[in-house]
């Protein structure tokens, strides 16, 4: 990682240039992989200008441009240090900016601009310090023309280039940097020479979001942009049969009331007006002979295709045969949820449409794959739309739609409206809107021998397909597998380590639109193998952490995780009365995490009160977000474990705001003691892999405190 | 309808029964309270009527009128607010920070009420505040932390 780097062959540099407000150093890398299905997006786009991570201004300000949306996950932070380190930065001067759609910020392994999959900062591990190494290397070359002297004497610091005594600010070097040639090569830092990366760093972002200035996409408001609400068809996939706005029309602040291919719109002065105006049109769908999904049919349904052949998504040696051989066969179903993400932010964009084009603002997680299809809507080219990153107040994978469905929405309204309008979504649009973390059911049989290790595995899954419809199922569907239905199982350690196993999946297709929810398909797929461990363990009469230990004993990563979570939450040694251990250890996105959850049990209530994490992510780039964000996947995961639950009845959902559809508070919020591995293996994720241990960690604490096995969630009323 | 928002007679052309919330975001188009539930479930919208935290998504501005309506906005000026505001930045409490208006309301109406707040205190005068992203321990933490200062 601290080579020279060749920025040549690797990086293709394509311009430098003095624009307004300072110095732009430009350059992209070659896509190294593309799984998205959009390979051709970068070449297919014609570049803008200019093109830029980093842009330094006259006055000494340095302003990165982020090529991914800060969601709370901290890259306002993480992605400057990078650029920090590398060209010496004064952190004080430095300012971020989203970055617009445009190819140079196309995401250097998916091919498409998109924050997901908890990969900004491995992802840009090289490309932003690569921009900050260049510009440095600029600017030393500006001193040295300016001062007369050789490169080889001067050096950096603090955000200026040093010779001797004399000294130039970046910013007194910016003109003179812009006439030069960009250099080809450069050198990286050393990780001893790094000042930021790797140390706890403040947010760059908090001063904002603690005096109300920070400006959320529901924050835009400019003269002439109106409100806009959408009166959605209660059951999926169902049409418009007639409205009758006339009452609707009469409430003061309405303005107009147009239909869009999503429903029928009511824009207003001002969101109560729109609000009250919706609630005064009399709509009329057509339900008649449309599929009306019903949790309780869903669930015997699901339940029956669990115990037939699927497709087919790993296989090897001989089950039948095999479990033969058995001690010990063990049989287990598990029911996962709809789950809807609810970010705090409501969904909104605002859009205006001019001669010249669009301009969309909106937090979203995939400014291009909006772009594109804001400009097929309207038929511009995806140039003409230029989309404007706000803050996003959360995401969780519900502003990464390759629909683009709020986006998309959006932008017909403004279309069919004639007006700039912001469409905003009460919570209740929110909790009843769909694309919500598809519900499962999976069905597990493992054979046992003398010792309680696996000799056979096998599993079927059955849930809906993310993927499939969208974009990307080109390639992210092969052979019939959606890769983000099985993963955590077909990928599994423990399955992979059984000699005979096979994993099956069934794919049910469904009006319930779906999408990734924090940790996509490890969010159910580590709930169930982490249970199931525990259960294996408990039948071959093993202690949880040794039995994982012994079948993990070739995963040193996962090792390290575990045996770290299990030494600081000493395990094994005695708790309070009444207060039992679970543990669970989970990889996802390229990181390692176990949990230990301390738990009691009373009167049918679970009280998590501790939880112990550990996590191996390779380099923290910023130790204390990698805890932040421990502690966020425990309180997002534990909300979803202990109680919510999209369900469905007559083809409706039942939930519709946080008081049926429960999240974590704070009288529930444990203690959470987060420690990193130290650890120079690959870079990982950290947004995510939090999530996936929490449920089974907190289930098998249950069952060591009641002996009730948890194969359902939520947990709800389940020990009343 | 005249209001009093942060200390300023405002003159705001809305009906009676516009909450709080619309008012001071659409109609006045002060965007740091913000808009979670609008039925009273999620705190995001808490602003101070007359020093009290209510959740201005289900309070008429009618129900305002000759009292004093203080929002995020004015924390800098709030002797306590400015400790809470503080304490926030020193532990890193924000993530999204789409909460965080709401949570700093309800923790400086606390600390107003109860200067040194234990818990279960916190529990009771937070739980109604949610944070989608989990800071609820830093916020715990930075409350703690702003009571030590000001005491
Ligand atoms: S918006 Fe008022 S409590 Fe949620
Ligand atoms: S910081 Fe995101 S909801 Fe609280």
């Amino acid at each position: 990682m601290n080579d020279m780097i060749n920025l040549s062959r690797r990086s293709f540099i394509k311009s430098t240039a003095l624009v307004a407000g300072g110095l732009v150093v430009a350059f992209s890398i070659p896509q190294a992989k593309r799984f998205m299905g959009v390979a051709n997006a970068a070449e297919a786009m014609p570049l803008p200008a200019p093109n830029a991570f980093l842009r330094i201004g006259a006055d000494d300000s340095i302003t990165v441009m982020l090529a991914h949306s800060e969601m709370g996950q901290g890259v306002w932070t993480t992605l400057p240090m990078l650029i920090a380190d590398e060209l010496d930065a004064d952190w004080s001067k430095v300012k971020v900016e989203h970055a617009p759609a445009a190819p140079a910020y196309i995401h250097t392994a998916y091919g498409i601009q998109i924050t997901g999959g908890s990969s900004t900062t491995w992802s840009e591990f090289d490309r932003y310090r690569q921009a900050g190494a260049l510009t440095r290397a600029l600017l030393l070359q500006a001193a040295a023309k300016q001062w007369n002297v050789p490169v080889a004497g001067l050096r950096t610091e603090n955000g200026a280039v040093i010779n001797g005594k004399k000294k130039l600010t970046y910013g007194q070097l910016v003109e003179t940097a812009s006439q030069l040639e960009t250099p080809t090569s450069v050198t990286l830092k050393k990780p001893e020479q790094w000042k930021f990366i790797g140390k706890a760093t403040k947010r760059l972002d908090s001063a904002e979001k603690i005096n109300g200035t920070a400006k959320f996409g529901q924050d835009v408001q400019f003269d002439g942009l109106k409100v806009a609400m959408v009166a959605r068809s209660p059951v999926f996939g169902t049409k418009l049969k007639s409205v009758d706005d006339s009452a609707a029309r009469q409430v003061p602040g309405v303005i107009k009331v147009v239909k869009v291919p999503t429903g029928v719109a009511v824009i207003a002065e001002y969101y109560w007006a729109a609000k009250q105006g919706r609630e005064a049109l009399k709509l009329a769908w057509d339900l008649d002979g449309h599929d009306k999904p019903d949790s309780a049919a869903l669930l015997k349904q699901y339940q029956a295709l669990a115990q037939q052949p699927g497709v087919q998504a790993a296989k090897a040696g001989d089950i039948a045969s095999a479990s033969k051989q058995a001690k010990h066969t063990i049989t287990a179903e598990y029911v996962l949820p709809y789950l809807s993400h609810a970010p705090m932010e409501p969904l909104n964009c605002a859009v205006k449409i001019s001669d010249q084009g669009c301009d969309i603002w909106t937090g979203t997680q995939m400014q291009t794959t909006d772009q594109a299809a804001a400009a097929k809507i309207l038929g511009l080219k995806p140039d003409q739309v230029k989309i404007h990153t706000q803050f996003l107040g959360g995401g969780f994978g519900r502003r990464a739609n390759p629909r683009a469905d709020f986006v998309s929405e959006a932008v017909e309204v403004a279309k069919a409206a004639g007006l700039p309008v912001k469409t905003v979504w009460s919570r209740e649009d929110d909790v009843k809107g769909g694309f919500y973390r598809p519900m499962f059911v999976h069905r597990a049989t493992v054979a046992l021998d003398q010792q309680g290790k696996p000799l056979a595995w096998q599993q079927t899954l059955v849930g809906q397909s993310i993927i499939k419809g969208t974009p990307f199922e080109g390639v992210m569907i092969k052979d019939g597998i959606d890769a983000t239905s099985v993963e955590g199982v077909a990928d599994s350690p423990y399955v992979k380590g059984t000699a005979n196993h096979q994993v099956h999946l069934h794919s049910v297709q469904s009006d319930v639109p779906v999408l990734w929810w924090r940790s996509v398909g490890h969010s159910h797929s580590g709930f169930v193998m982490e249970s199931l461990i525990d259960e294996l363990a408990h039948a071959s009469k093993q202690d949880p952490l040794a039995y994982r230990r012994q079948l993990l004993k070739d995963h040193p990563r996962h090792l390290a995780a575990l045996n770290l979570a299990a030494d600081k939450a000493g395990w094994g040694k005695p708790l309070p009365s009444g207060v039992f251990r679970g543990i669970a250890v989970h990889e996802s996105f390229g990181s390692y995490v176990a949990q230990v959850a301390e738990v009691s049990v009373k009167e049918g209530e679970v009280k998590v009160h501790r939880v112990v994490v550990a996590i191996d992510c390779g380099l923290a780039v910023n130790p204390d977000g990698v805890k932040a964000q421990m502690e966020s996947s425990v309180a997002y995961a534990l909300g979803a474990a202990l109680s919510s639950e999209i369900s469905f009845k007559d083809g409706q959902v039942v939930q519709s705001n946080f008081h049926d559809y429960q999240v974590l508070r704070m009288k529930d919020m444990p203690k959470v003691d987060v420690h990193i591995v130290a650890s120079k293996e690959k870079m990982g994720g950290v947004g995510e892999p939090g999530v996936p241990p929490l449920a089974p960690a907190v289930a098998n604490a249950v069952f060591a405190a009641t002996g009730k096995r948890i194969r359902r969630l939520p947990i709800g009323d389940q020990l009343a | 309808m005249k209001l009093n928002i942060n200390g300023k007679e405002t003159d705001l052309n809305v009906s009676d029964d516009m909450p709080i919330l619309w008012a001071i975001r659409d109609v006045a188009g002060m965007t740091g309270t913000k808009f979670g539930c609008g039925m009273a479930q999620c705190g995001a919208c808490t602003v101070h009527l007359d020093g009290q935290a209510i959740r201005s998504c289900v309070t008429p501005v009618s129900a305002a009128v000759g009292k004093k309506i203080t929002t995020i906005e004015a924390m800098q000026e709030d002797k306590v607010g400015q400790a809470v505001q503080a304490a926030w930045q020193q532990i890193d409490v924000v993530q999204c920070g789409y909460c965080q208006s709401g949570q700093i309301m309800s923790a400086t109406s606390l600390l107003k009420q109860n200067p040194t707040p234990s818990d279960a205190d916190i529990d009771a005068a937070m739980s109604g505040n949610i944070c989608r992203c989990g800071t609820y321990q830093r916020i715990r933490t930075a409350i703690h932390e702003a009571a030590a200062k000001l005491a």
